[in-house]
């Protein structure tokens, strides 16, 4: 019986990636991604122009061979800005993202694993937190610690703590309870050992997936804080501060704020795609197998 | 019984709770038990009766909150468990007293390989390099019988049948060499032929190890097989005490035989099996008196008022609490 138990149909942890990669929008949203990772990253070799060079006689072009995407009211290249302001967005977004992943699950694992008053605490903190709007309570902290790329990234990080604590700590009350669990406590871990081996491995599905998806709200409220002048201060090109100051101009120059727009729109969708799919790839209900 | 030799575990007037409505019930009562060096000790009873509960109280496995040792003692090696510290029972737990249980579907972490997972067990007890506890894993797996184990060594949870996750399940009990091991409904979700091998591969190795078991069970069939000394119990007492042969041949409880009038046998017809009328009472609604009264053909009106105690019938290993019974009023 050993031997023809060990049957080939049983899914395999390579069943993910064959889920993954046989679903076709998966494909777009993980290009559009590596595309836009590799124009932040090439972003000094593939701008056509300086994204600072001010000048009075090109100012509020519209598209044309020179300037791919026009100029803004400075006469600044808004291509060459738009392929610089990636790199803040990504790079806010997935900091921010990182720092309220880690403190979020930490929190999250470690109250749902002892429950009792400390749970209640944290749970209450937290609630409090999910009470302000995302951009509200973004806007505040921006606005205690100044404009500047480290406090946007902080101000986006805490604003997304308590949606992580939240996912990571409901599977890890329901996973506690789980058989492997009682069975590792039966074998002597000790609890740090068992969130450590038995619960956070079981918690990394939802929290990629849900990963992908709040990065693409940070890249939103870093636009937004940007948008009302609390993001990175000018003259540095961001997505937000472009809409910003394209607004301004919208009737004159709609490409000002249009281009810009665009590339949150591509970027979210890329993110969200990619997430969808990945939770379509890691949960075996979904796979169809 | 001066004469026996030190017992590998005892439990003294055992009694767990559990808090219903902001009131602790018992779930288990006043229970004492010894389990010899290598003895097999069957603890039987219907579901609800309290053998879990016994096996996770030994181990302090209970959930902390709604669950306690109200009183009593559970002796093991000159300490008392129920009073050590979470870090002291972590040193006992897998590598002096280790437990198995009833779902082997469900047991395993279904993200690690099942060497990882073996592995994992040796190296927090005996410390040592990965490598080494992975060539343990491997001789643990050989030994309890999976078939190419090089190979299924790398595989997962999900990858094994229930029986043969049982197995491993036995590896990672194994893995420490026990003194005691806690086997909790071991074979109860496998298939009959399964369960055999196991039951069989369980005692070769309980021999080959020197252990001490307590092996929980609703099945008198597996009873038979396996065990050496039978605990019955009924609503969270143990009501009846004697070895395998006596209480299959003269049981003396009236629940005991009950129980055995409910188990099917090849030697008799199907269409005798007597079900037991009515159900465990709920921990919250326990009688005053003998708690099988209400379901007890032989039930007299003493028998609500007094609650009997667990006393030696004829034969001095043969404990039974039943009042009628002793006192010779009652016909079996």
């Amino acid at each position: 019986m050993a031997a023809t138990s060990a049957s080939p149909s049983l899914p395999r942890p390579g069943g993910v990636w064959l889920a993954f990669s046989s679903n076709r929008l998966s494909w777009v949203g993980l290009a559009l991604l590596i595309a836009i990772v590799l124009i932040a990253i090439g972003a000094p070799l593939i701008a056509p122009h300086d994204p600072l060079e001010q000048s009075i006689i090109a100012r509020l072009e519209p598209p044309s061979a020179q300037f791919l995407l026009g100029t803004d009211n400075y006469g600044r290249d808004v291509l060459s800005r738009l392929i610089y302001g990636s790199r803040i967005s990504l790079v806010v977004g997935s900091v921010a993202i990182l720092i309220a992943m880690t403190i979020g699950c930490t929190i999250g694992i470690i109250a749902g694993y002892l429950g009792g008053l400390f749970d209640q605490l944290m749970m209450g903190l937290l609630d409090v937190m999910l009470a302000f709007p995302t951009l509200l309570l973004g806007l505040m902290i921006a606005a205690m610690l100044g404009a500047s790329l480290e406090n946007l990234v902080i101000a986006i990080a805490v604003t997304e703590i308590a949606p992580f604590a939240r996912v990571a700590r409901a599977p890890t009350i329901a996973l506690k309870q789980q058989d492997f669990v009682v069975a590792g406590r039966a074998l002597g871990f000790g609890p740090i050992r068992i969130m450590g081996i038995h619960i956070l491995p079981n918690l990394v599905s939802d929290i990629v997936v849900m990963s992908s998806l709040w990065m693409a709200s940070a890249i939103r409220t870093e636009a937004s804080l940007s948008f009302i002048g609390l993001g990175v201060p000018p003259p540095t090109p961001t997505w937000g501060s472009m809409i910003r100051e394209g607004f301004e101009n919208i009737l004159d120059a709609w490409w000002l704020a249009v281009f810009p727009s665009l590339a949150i729109l591509l970027t979210v969708l890329a993110l969200n795609l990619l997430g969808d799919a990945l939770r379509d790839a890691i949960d075996p209900k979904l796979r169809g197998e | 019984m001066n004469h026996m030799p030190k017992p590998a575990l005892e439990i003294r007037n055992l009694q767990t709770e559990f808090q219903i409505g902001g009131s602790w019930y018992p779930a288990v009562r006043n229970l004492s038990l010894s389990l010899q060096q290598n003895e097999t000790l069957a603890v039987v009873g219907e579901s609800g009766s309290g053998k879990s509960v016994t096996a996770l109280s030994i181990l302090r496995l209970l959930p902390s909150a709604g669950a306690r040792i109200g009183s009593g003692e559970v002796l093991f090696e000159g300490r008392n468990l129920a009073t050590l510290s979470e870090r002291e029972m972590s040193d006992i737990r897998g590598n002096s007293i280790a437990m198995i249980f009833q779902e082997p579907m469900t047991s395993l972490n279904p993200t690690m390989t099942v060497g990882q997972q073996i592995a994992e067990a040796i190296i927090i007890h005996r410390g040592g390099r990965q490598s080494e506890a992975m060539a343990e894993a491997l001789r643990l797996l050989k030994e309890v019988k999976i078939g190419s184990p090089e190979s299924r060594l790398h595989d997962y949870p999900h990858q094994f049948s229930g029986g043969m996750r049982q197995r491993v399940m036995i590896a990672m009990a194994l893995a420490c060499r026990p003194k005691i091991l806690l086997a909790d409904e071991p074979t109860t979700a496998l298939d009959v032929t399964i369960q055999a091998q196991v039951l069989l591969q369980l005692d070769e190795l309980k021999q080959a190890y020197g252990m001490s078991v307590l092996f929980i069970t609703h099945n008198l069939g597996v009873v038979a097989q396996i065990a050496d000394r039978v605990a019955v119990m009924y609503a969270g007492e143990i009501v009846e005490l004697a070895s395998v042969e006596a209480l299959f041949a003269n049981p003396m409880h009236p629940y005991t035989a009950a129980l055995l009038r409910a188990m099917p046998r090849a030697d008799r017809a199907s269409d005798s099996l007597e079900p037991i009328p009515g159900g465990v009472p709920a921990v919250t609604a326990i009688p005053s008196g003998c708690a099988y009264a209400p379901r007890c053909s032989f039930r007299q009106r003493s028998c609500d008022e007094l609650r009997p105690d667990l006393l030696a019938s004829g034969d001095p290993g043969h404990l039974v609490r039943c009042s009628q019974r002793l006192a010779g009023g009652m016909r079996g």
